[in-house]
């Protein structure tokens, strides 16, 4: 089964005052059709990075792609024609849901404003849309009448879908008026409207109080399995991972590490550094483990495995060459050359 | 209802705000070593006369008196009478403000044509040669002092180009006036030569407010811009691919606007304290030109008349750009 | 220095802008010092020679002469020590009087605190050089006075900026640790709060120095400022009016000079404003719309 994403060795850089970082480091990544994947990482490990790479919006002056690709359903995302991938797959095919959702609404402007916004451009129902040349047409093109109430039928369903109540009165508001799990729900609902085949979930529940976290994690998860829709789900929270994943993969500082279905994933670790990750978890006794050492600062990150400096074993060639991909049982590979093993 | 309270509260203040004013004012014009019934006399006055004068004049009485006396006047509209024309200072004045206004408002519409465009464009292009261009302009308009600068455009366009005229309003008696304003009054007239004669003398005058207004404007609406661009929510239209045009002309800049609107009244502000020293170099018959006569003569009575009523024209203008402010933003943050 | 320091005097060293507005102050500095020196006619500040009135630039008088047959090129650069006390001083006492009032405000709060922001609101709801001219008018001519107006109305600026900032840092843990752990007031404001401050300060004291001296200009335009014979560049401009359009260099170059030392102030306070702070862009237009987008996660 081809993928529907497929990240192949992406590597791209910042430029910052001190330096070049090397912010990821040929990484690879797949999502398939209809499945939920993880991407865990702690901060400053390029998860955010690589989402808004394969969003391809990355900061313009500063941000430099130095190699790799993106695959979606068969196109490269980084050498297609900007112009036609704005139009087809962004907004489309793949969608976001941002990490904050009061700061990612324009304030200035009612929800419902803004829903309508996207849906104008991205509704499934809208023919393909002749680009618009320059500034002007975009401003000042039409809704088509009956689209558009086509459009908001869609919108009050899927509005209900997600459980907010009263949509008629809700998006009048303006979005300082609307709780953070208000705006969240919200934000999915206008990531699934234009029905993609892939939403892009950057850290969704980081901003929003705990107590609201697992019902919109729930929501993501129903909602991607009633509509057959993949999600990409970047977080530093294991558990969010195990809640909803159905596979899992590891980022640190910049480099792929490891992969695996989510069973598999939590119950036989093979990196050291995912060991550890699951290890630090608060456990029930209220003992919590922590891996000493730093992440390593990306400017003149160390070479070969990055872990390397805080792993115990550490040795040979992982100081000079990063490993190469190692499958191990059913869709678990890891990038190592000390795994850790199962046992038989 | 946020508003409501908001303009509310702002009216409120208003009063005591003039009032201060003008405790502020009279108590400048009251420290004085200098006697203003001797200037008012002449040098050759006996000092019977001034005596006489003083009296009548009520300078004699305690200073809360004379502060008493002088809100009395101030509430009746009496401002006193000015010694160059010889008239209640505030007939001269509301005369000669809606000269002022018109220009004042012909000036803010040409910064904000040229400053919003320029500094929309300068920070979409940033650090391009244009960019850098509009950026060394805008800081060298903020260095030039108005009257100079009007004194520039004034020898390169009347003097030596002859493109337009010298100074002062209107040629011949100009249209009947029914708003104060030229430009409108001439068209209400359809009277097209008082019309073309009004533009033409208004050109020199505005342009020089114009400039360094505009300066402020490009910095500020530039910031606002960048400031815009980088946010979250920008990002979010972005990554759902909206079309870019549609980003920046319809939202980036409505938000940049905001905070560009904030500081119109700034500039109102700014425009205003320009606009009478620019009249004089013009001889456009405003309010400035009769503060500044006023300045000349020693005429103390009129001065304070003109600073209290520039004060309030100020404190009005920014409630209105406030209230204008809170209708573009509706989080009323003000 | 720190290394955060160290990288932020680099930028400023490169930041072109800022380095000319650095040389025109130096050459505004030098020329006000030793302005006897540089003066090719010294005494041409007082006296006058009516034969040689108006003449165009040559190499006799590199500006030209003005009305009373005076050497420009001497009677500006001895304006520069004019320039440079009207805005040292007016701007240093607006400064010395108008922080320390903010500072107490600020800290104790409380109705005195709030009337004397509202006398402070009352000063700054009109412009400054509207109020001056009252002032001065009053007062008579003289530089002296034209400092005194212009302190007075400026102080209010300084009072209000600060009171604003040290409320906001009043709330911060820091200041409220202090505080708890027995601090003085005296220790609070000047060790604590004045520090946090003192860029914002810096950079708005650079930029009033431009503004003020435009302001003095005006005022000197307007027949308020000194009398003659002294040469003040605003002065210099009005009395060259009446000699338009012939005598051109007359009005050109006391308006340059003002021109080149405003742009040198505003370049030195917008570079140091980069400089020292990058935060305090916020400024006076605090409506940025949302913050900025993640870094590199």
């Amino acid at each position: 089964m081809t993928a529907l994403l497929a990240v192949e060795d992406l590597s791209l850089g910042f430029a910052t005052e001190a330096g070049f970082a090397s912010v990821l480091d040929r990484v690879s990544l797949s999502v398939e059709r209809g499945r939920v994947v993880g991407l865990v990482g702690e901060s400053g490990c390029g998860k955010t990075t690589l989402a808004r790479a394969i969003l391809g919006v990355l900061p313009r002056d500063q941000a430099r792609i130095t190699g790799g690709r993106v695959w979606f359903r068969g196109t490269d995302l980084l050498t297609a024609d900007p112009a036609v991938v704005n139009r087809t797959v962004r907004g489309r095919a793949i969608t976001f849901v941002p990490q904050d959702p009061f700061t990612s609404f324009n304030p200035l402007f009612t929800v419902g404003e803004q829903v309508m916004e996207i849906l104008k451009w991205k509704s499934p129902r809208a023919a393909a849309l002749p680009a618009g040349r320059g500034w002007l047409p975009a401003v000042v093109s039409r809704y088509p009448a009956d689209r558009r109430r086509a459009d908001v039928d869609a919108v009050l369903e899927l509005l209900d879908a997600v459980q907010l109540p009263r949509p008629d009165q809700l998006l009048r508001k303006y979005p300082h008026e609307l709780s953070g799990g208000q705006r969240q729900r919200l934000m999915i609902a206008m990531a699934l409207l234009p029905g993609p085949d892939l939403v892009i979930a950057d850290e969704p529940t980081t901003a929003l109080d705990v107590t609201i976290q697992a019902q919109v994690l729930g929501l993501i998860r129903r909602l991607a399995s009633e509509r057959n829709v993949a999600v990409l789900l970047t977080t530093h929270d294991l558990g969010a991972a195990y809640e909803i994943c159905d596979a899992v993969a590891v980022m640190y500082a910049g480099q792929d590490v490891e992969s695996a279905p989510v069973d598999r994933f939590f119950a036989n670790p093979a990196h050291p550094y995912t060991k550890k990750l699951l290890a630090s978890l608060p456990r029930a006794d209220g003992s919590a483990g922590g891996i000493p050492g730093e992440v390593p600062g990306l400017i003149a990150p160390p070479g070969g495995c990055r872990f390397h400096p805080r792993c115990e074993r550490a040795a040979g060639p992982c100081f000079e060459a990063r490993p190469p991909v190692e499958p191990l049982e059913s869709g678990h590979w890891v990038r190592c050359y000390h795994p850790h093993r199962e046992a038989p | 209802m946020r508003r409501l309270e908001m303009i509310v509260s702002r009216l409120a203040w208003f009063v005591p705000t003039l009032a201060g004013l003008v405790v502020i004012v009279f108590l400048i014009s009251n420290v004085i070593p200098t006697d203003p019934v001797r200037v008012l006399l002449g040098e050759n006055a006996t000092p019977a006369q001034v005596e006489a004068m003083r009296i009548q004049l009520g300078y004699d009485q305690p200073l809360w008196v004379q502060l008493a006396r002088h809100f009395r006047d101030i509430l009746t509209g009496n401002l006193g009478t000015s010694i160059y024309t010889q008239r209640p200072i505030s007939e001269d004045l509301a005369q000669r403000l809606p000269a002022t206004l018109e220009l004042t408002l012909v000036a803010i519409t040409l910064s904000i044509a040229l400053g919003i465009p320029l500094g929309v464009i300068s920070a979409l292009r940033r650090n391009s040669f244009w960019d850098h261009v509009v950026r060394v302009l805008s800081v060298s308009g903020l260095a030039i002092a108005a009257f100079w600068l009007a004194m520039l455009l004034q020898f390169l366009f009347a003097m030596k180009l002859g493109a337009a005229p010298l100074n002062s309003r209107i040629d011949g008696f100009g249209p009947t006036p029914v708003t104060g304003f030229m430009i409108v009054d001439s068209l209400l007239d359809w009277d097209m030569e008082s019309f073309r004669s009004a533009l033409s003398h208004i050109a020199l005058p505005a342009l020089t407010l114009a400039l360094p207004a505009a300066a402020t404007i490009v910095r500020f609406t530039r910031a606002g811009v960048l400031d815009v661009i980088n946010s979250n929510h920008v990002l979010y239209q972005r990554a759902m691919g909206l079309p870019p045009g549609l980003i920046v002309w319809k939202y980036v800049l409505r938000n940049a606007l905001t905070s560009t609107v904030t500081q119109i009244g700034l500039i109102f502000g700014v425009l205003v304290t320009n606009a009478v020293i620019v009249e004089t170099v013009f001889d456009w018959p405003g309010i400035g030109t009769f503060a500044v006569q006023s300045i000349l003569q020693s005429d103390h009575k009129a001065i304070i008349g003109f600073t209290i009523w520039i004060g309030a024209l100020i404190v009005i203008v920014n409630l209105l750009v406030d209230i204008l402010h809170s209708f573009i933003d509706p989080r009323g943050a003000r | 220095m720190t290394p955060g320091w160290r990288r932020g005097v680099g930028r400023f060293a490169r930041d072109r802008a800022a380095a000319l507005g650095v040389a025109l102050l130096v050459v505004l500095v030098v020329a006000a010092i030793f302005a006897p020196i540089l003066a090719p006619y010294p005494g041409d500040v007082a006296d006058f020679h009516t034969a040689n009135r108006l003449h165009a630039p040559d190499a006799a008088n590199w500006l030209g002469t003005d009305r009373m047959g005076s050497d420009l090129l001497s009677r500006i650069v001895f304006g520069a020590r004019i320039t440079i006390t009207i805005a040292v001083v007016a701007v240093g006492s607006a400064v010395v009087v108008g922080v320390p009032i903010g500072l107490l405000a600020g800290y104790y709060g409380g109705w005195p605190s709030n009337l004397l922001m509202r006398v402070s609101d009352i000063f700054l709801a009109v412009p400054q050089i509207v109020l001056a001219i009252a002032i001065a008018q009053t007062l008579g001519p003289s530089i002296e006075n034209v400092i005194l107006a212009l302190s007075i109305t400026y102080w209010p600026f300084w009072a209000r900026l600060v009171f604003a900032e040290t409320r906001s840092l009043k709330n911060e843990v820091f200041i409220e640790s202090a505080i708890a752990l027995g601090a003085s007031p005296w220790r609070v404001m000047v060790l604590h709060v004045l520090p946090n401050i003192a860029s914002a300060i810096i950079v708005r004291t650079s930029i009033g120095m431009g503004g003020t001296i435009l302001t003095a200009a005006a005022l000197g335009f307007l027949g308020l400022g000194a009398p003659p014979p002294t040469p003040e560049w605003g002065r210099m401009i009005a009395e060259s009016r009446e000699f338009l359009p012939e005598a051109w260099w007359y009005a050109t170059a006391p308006g340059i000079a003002i021109f080149v030392v405003v742009m040198g102030f505003n370049l030195v306070g917008d570079g140091l404003r980069d400089f020292l702070d990058p935060r305090i862009r916020r400024g006076a237009g605090g409506h940025g719309a949302g913050s900025r987008g993640a870094g590199a996660k």
